[in-house]
Formats: structure tokens, C-alpha cells, sequence
């Protein structure tokens, strides 16, 4: 159990929702909307190779 | 797989979904999936058990191997299922949760079809 993707996914989440408060009141609203969409995209790689682990362990134990 | 251990990283995420969701939902929903992958690929060593224990009373009790793998692979379409329905819901995407749930009905019904015509043909014989 590797708890450390979690952690890992939510420090994104806090820092990049922290980052994106500050550029907008410095009124710079599409730097701050480009940076939750690089955000958003790095997470998901993360998350799609254990996704993908998952379901080849799921298929190999339940004979898919 | 320690139920404690589980127990514990459910509450913490929970914390961390309340905290990024106001702000970040899309990030609350990545979170959502990382967690759901993480605990289910944490039982499954649990199920492996369980069906190898379920396949030694089979082989035992001289029951068709056959009918016992089909009905652990329906057991593993409908845990998927039930896996991408809670998160679409969880979205907040309830249709998308409900396409998921009848793509697995339809393909559970698929693989139990054979089953149910070669019973019929059995009852059929007997008449």
C-alpha cells in the first residue's frame, strides 16, 4: 500500500489551489487557470499507472 | 491487509477531499480514485485467498470448475462496476454513473446466458 501518492496528490491539490488564489487577486486569472490545468494533468499521471496496475491485478485475480 | 491501516487512510483522505473540494474539485475526484485504487488493490490479496480457498472446496466437492470461474469473473465485472459507478456519483456525473452500472449489467448477462440455456436444455431433457 503505497500511502505516499496520496499525500503526494494532495499537497498538489492545497499548493495548486493556494497558487491559483494568489494569481488571481494579483488579476492574473489565465496564468491561474493554465496552473490547475497543469496541476490537474501532472495528478492524472500519477493516478492512470495505478489505475492501470489495478486492473491488471484485478484481471489476473479474477480470471477477466 | 491490516482493517486499522484502511480505517486510517479513509479518515485522512476524507480531510484532504473536505480541504481541496471547496477550492479544486476536479483535484477532490483524482484524490477520490487515487484512494479507491489504492485500498481496493490492498484487498485484493484478501479475494486472491478467498478464491483460492472457494477452489479447493470445488475440486473437493467434484462441482464444474467451469461454472465456479464464470461466476468469480461476474464477481470481478461487478466489484469494477461498482468501482467507476461510485466515482462518477461521487462527481456528481449520476448518469455516467448509470451508464457504467448497465454496461455491467448487460456484459454480466452476456456471460451468464450459456448458463441459463444450458439449464433450460436440462430441464427440457428431463421432460
Amino acid at each position: 500500500m503505497d500511502i505516499n501518492l496520496i499525500f503526494r496528490i494532495a499537497g498538489i491539490g492545497i499548493l495548486i489551489s493556494v497558487l491559483s488564489m494568489v494569481l488571481k487577486q494579483a488579476g492574473k486569472e489565465e496564468q491561474a487557470h493554465m496552473l490547475t490545468l497543469a496541476g490537474l494533468v501532472i495528478v492524472l499521471f500519477m493516478v492512470i499507472q495505478l489505475i492501470q496496475r489495478l486492473f491488471s491485478d484485478v484481471r489476473a485475480v479474477f480470471g477477466l | 491487509m491490516n482493517f486499522f491501516a484502511i480505517l486510517g487512510l479513509t479518515l485522512v483522505v476524507t480531510i484532504f477531499l473536505i480541504i481541496i473540494r471547496r477550492e479544486k474539485p476536479e483535484m477532490a475526484v483524482v484524490l477520490a480514485i487515487a484512494a479507491a485504487g489504492i485500498i481496493l488493490s490492498a484487498l485484493l490479496k484478501s479475494i486472491a485467498q478467498i478464491i483460492t480457498v472457494f477452489e479447493s472446496l470445488a475440486l473437493k466437492s467434484q462441482f464444474n470448475l467451469d461454472y465456479l470461474k464464470l461466476i468469480i469473473k461476474i464477481l470481478g465485472l461487478a466489484y469494477l462496476a461498482g468501482f467507476g459507478a461510485q466515482i462518477c456519483k461521487d462527481a456528481g456525473e449520476g448518469s455516467m454513473a448509470a451508464k457504467i452500472e448497465l454496461a455491467g449489467k448487460i456484459i454480466i448477462l452476456t456471460l451468464g446466458i450459456p448458463v441459463m440455456v444450458g439449464l433450460l436444455n436440462m430441464i427440457l431433457k428431463i421432460l
